[in-house]
């Protein structure tokens, strides 16, 4: 599978044949940062009218061969190849003028200057006397033409992420741009916002411009590109046609190794009945949230039963945040109640809460979760508070079968927290955060943000599966998260924030992904706008 | 209304506000490119001695304007290598000018103290306008600096507003990564406005000698003007024509005095030497906020070094 070694095997995906011209290659480009090599002899063949992806976890080298590719790098070793010919791209500019343009992760835009002024931006195609009628009438042309509807004269300051990367694609589109890249551009975007940056994509292969696709989710990979090239640690691990693959088999390219059946929400365990009879391990009441003279959360009722995921879903900034600290005791409601197995905690603390049976594992995985000073022994022992004296031997036990049974990579019991990874210092949370369960020392319900943000997939799965076994033996799982996917996978039942307040819930499998982004865009089914 | 006094102050205030005009506009070109410089009065001082010394030898008006103009850029030059290129502090690059031109100014000026100069800008008459009551002698009978200034105001706004090479320095001023990333040359513009900013500010203190008081004197020369021109650019929001109104209207301010004493109306001269501090200590204020910059309308990035970050 791997492209280098094989070729020949590659070249029979099927493409039509119209299409087959490369527009755009990397030929075994080498790029070294200090310390690490972001791209090892790769090869990347890009045909025009395609929509060819590039997937792979964080830091697999995907930004960094986009980068080699518009001219942003240049590569330490191997070349690039513009219609066929080698080229040297020594800055973004000369990539343009090729017609090479990408989109970054993070934007590029100049807040108070306007739509039509940041698109004509460092253009040198532009007369020394700029006409904006002309450069307004043409951004609205290529706003029509691909579904990139944007006011030429508005101010960057005044758009939404969803509208500032349509300015981003207006731009290089503008300076006739014939490839595009894309880097991660679902990321910001409410999965209606993805359809229509699908939309747009379709527009311009249909015209015959290629697009190269950044992404780590799976889904979308399979729903917009033709082919896929898969990158691992720096190296490229596959290139195949979509229609001749999998997301399975995708996943496995990306981690190297076979994937176990995806862990599945069954149904919640122990059946309805009892969990409902015992009552809420976790419940809110009408939360209400005022910070600096803003309403952040605006009557909150939520409860979690014994056995159940829970998923708190929406758009970033829509009081998620603010939901975990409250419920969790960091910060202290302005009025409502919060109540863990059945004790009222309101207001008595982060200690009040735990005491009550409380688990938190927070976004801040290393500072708020861990203290990265200490060793893992000792952070496991943060949370113990019952002894006087503290049992470090049978601490560093605990741990060290943590890190047997959970993976988890690190020099031994007693290396500082802070050099453990992302995926690791999770997996070390949940060990802490779950110890105990099911035996009635244990937590009763556990506030899980954000569980498995940028996680490989190897950790990602068995942060589902730990939370997954937690849940069949009855534990009460709330997860807050602003990924989507996340929550969709997760939780049996779902609960979307909008502006502070409950726009939408349900069980997980009754709701329709049009109603969840449109609850998260604050639309109501029937159109009108919710409350605010 | 119409009594000659009145009028002359009018005449009057035009004049003392081309200097002011000048150095602001100057700053605001530095300004909008993301490059604060303190030193304006340094290199208003710098810009003064030498055309008073330069014009005190040659006996040539022009030269000793485009000489002290000059020496004007040439100190910007090294505030531009400071904080451009090496990226020391805006704030200390800039008053270690003003101090370094004081210094100097004094040092050169020390045998001229006093002395005057034999040549000067002369007001040009625009035929019978300028025998139209009031307007005549307050718009159609000044100096050519004069209308060089105004024409400069307009030249500038045209320049920011409508123009490919405005709209790059706008951004640099702005977010410089964005304009990096864009392929403008970020370092360049700084470095071009910079100079350009310093070029100005030396022809605003040539103007003070050749055009206004032909004498030189340490104290009595610039009195703080580059500081009000400093403040001037934060109140004017940037904007070259409230600048030049602006001007006008410290001008008319200083002249005031003048005509109020010859009214027989005494105002503490300590007044108004006051003014450019206080100026100076409203315009901190407002640079001490972040919000409040913003909403004056601060270019976005200035002040800030720029490094490219190849993340
Ligand atoms: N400018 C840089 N300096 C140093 N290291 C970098 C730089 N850019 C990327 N890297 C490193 O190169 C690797 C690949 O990064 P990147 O291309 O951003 O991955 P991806 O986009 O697939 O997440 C990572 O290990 C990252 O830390
Ligand atoms: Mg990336």
């Amino acid at each position: 599978m791997t492209s280098g070694d094989h070729p020949g095997e590659t070249a029979t995906v099927s493409s039509p044949p119209s299409r087959g011209v490369v527009a755009l290659a990397a030929r075994r480009v080498t790029k070294r940062f200090p310390g690490v090599v972001a791209n090892d002899e790769v090869d990347f063949e890009l045909r025009a009218g395609e929509v060819h992806t590039l997937l792979g976890e964080n830091g697999a080298g995907k930004s960094t061969l986009a980068a080699l590719l518009c001219g942003l790098y240049q590569p330490d070793d191997g070349h690039i190849e513009r219609g066929g010919q080698p080229v040297r791209l020594r800055s973004p500019r000369e990539g343009l003028a090729r017609g090479i343009g990408m989109v970054h992760q993070h934007f590029r835009l100049v807040e108070r200057f306007t739509v039509a002024e940041n698109v004509v931006l460092g253009d040198p195609a532009q007369p020394a006397l700029l006409r904006r009628a002309d450069i307004e009438a043409r951004v609205a042309e290529i706003g029509e033409r691909f579904g990139l509807p944007v006011d030429p004269r508005a101010r960057v300051s005044s758009l939404t992420v969803g509208q500032r990367q349509r300015v981003e694609i207006v731009k290089v589109l503008y300076r006739g741009a014939e490839v595009l890249l894309l880097d991660e551009p679902t990321a910001v975007l409410t999965p209606q916002e993805a359809e229509a940056l699908f939309t747009t994509v379709r527009a311009m292969t249909a015209e015959g411009k290629a697009v190269v696709f950044i992404s780590h989710k799976l889904g979308e990979v399979m729903a917009v590109s033709d082919r896929v090239t898969v990158m691992r640690g720096g190296r490229v691990t596959g290139e195949v046609a979509t229609a001749a693959t999998s997301a399975r088999e995708l996943a496995e390219l990306m981690v190297g190794r076979p994937i176990e059946a995806e862990v599945r929400r069954g149904s919640a365990a122990g059946g309805e009945g009892d969990g409902t009879e015992a009552g809420p391990a976790l419940e809110a009441a009408g939360v209400r949230l005022v910070q600096g003279g803003q309403t952040v959360l605006d009557g909150i009722d939520l409860a979690v039963f014994p056995g159940e995921v829970v998923g708190v879903a929406g758009v970033a900034g829509n009081g998620q945040r603010e939901l975990a600290a409250v419920l969790a005791g960091i910060t202290a409601p302005t009025s409502g109640r919060v109540q863990v197995a059945g004790t009222d905690v309101t207001g008595g603390g982060a200690r009040a809460a735990r005491g009550a049976g409380l688990a938190f594992v927070p976004e801040d995985r290393l500072g708020t979760g861990l203290v990265p000073g200490l060793s893992l022994t000792d952070n496991m022992l943060l949370t113990r508070r019952r002894e006087f004296l503290v049992n470090r031997r049978a601490a560093r036990r605990e741990m060290a079968t943590a890190i047997e049974s959970f993976e988890i990579k690190t020099p031994g019991t007693e290396a500082a927290a802070r050099v453990l990874s992302g995926g690791n210092a999770q997996k070390v949370l949940l060990a802490r955060e779950l110890a105990g369960l099911g035996t009635g020392a244990g937590p009763r319900a556990i506030i899980v943000a954000s569980p498995t943000r940028g996680l490989d997939i190897g950790a990602a799965e068995m942060v589902r599966g730990l939370l997954h076994d937690a849940r069949e033996q009855g534990g009460a799982v709330l997860i807050i998260s602003e990924d989507l996917d996340e929550v969709r996978s997760l939780a049996d039942r779902m609960v979307v924030l909008y502006r502070g307040r409950v726009a939408l819930e349900g069980p997980t499998d009754e709701l329709t992904l049009e109603e969840i982004g449109l609850a998260m865009a604050g639309i109501q089914p029937e159109g009108a706008v919710a409350p605010g | 209304m119409n009594d000659g006094a009145f009028v002359a102050l009018l005449a009057a205030s035009v004049v003392a506000g081309v200097p002011i005009a000048l150095a602001a506009l100057g700053e605001l070109l530095a300004e909008r490119s993301g490059v604060l410089n303190l030193g304006v009065e340094g290199m208003m001082l710098i810009g003064a001695v030498v055309a008073f010394q330069v014009g005190n030898s040659s006996g040539s008006l022009w030269l000793s304007l485009v000489v002290g103009a000059l020496a004007g850029g040439a100190l910007a030059l090294v505030h531009a290598v400071l904080t451009v290129t090496l990226r020391a502090s805006q704030i200390v690059s800039g008053l270690s000018l003003t101090i370094f031109g004081t210094g100097l100014a004094t040092f050169v000026g020390k045998s001229i103290e006093g002395l005057p100069l034999a040549t000067d800008f002369r007001a040009v008459a625009w035929g019978p306008l300028a025998d139209l009551p009031v307007v005549g002698p307050v718009l159609f009978e000044q100096d050519p600096i004069v209308y060089a200034t105004v024409v400069l105001a307009v030249a500038i706004t045209w320049y920011l507003r409508r123009t490919r090479a405005g709209l790059s320095l706008r951004s640099v001023g702005e977010s410089p990564a964005t304009a990096d990333s864009m392929g403008i040359a970020v370092a360049r513009l700084r470095y071009l406005h910079v100079v350009i900013g310093g070029v100005l500010a030396g022809a605003a203190g040539a103007y003070l000698v050749l055009g206004q008081v032909p004498s030189w004197s340490q104290d009595g020369t610039t009195s703080g003007l580059g500081w009000i021109a400093l403040a001037l650019v934060v109140f004017a929001s940037w904007e070259p024509m409230r600048v030049l109104l602006g001007a006008f209207l410290f001008g008319f301010s200083r002249q005031l005095n003048f005509y109020l004493q010859a009214k027989g109306v005494d105002v503490p001269a300590e007044l108004l030497s006051m003014l450019p501090y206080l100026l100076t200590i409203a315009v901190l204020v407002v640079w001490g906020s972040r919000d409040l910059r913003r909403r004056v309308g601060a270019p976005a990035a200035l002040g800030l070094p720029y490094v490219r970050d190849e993340r």
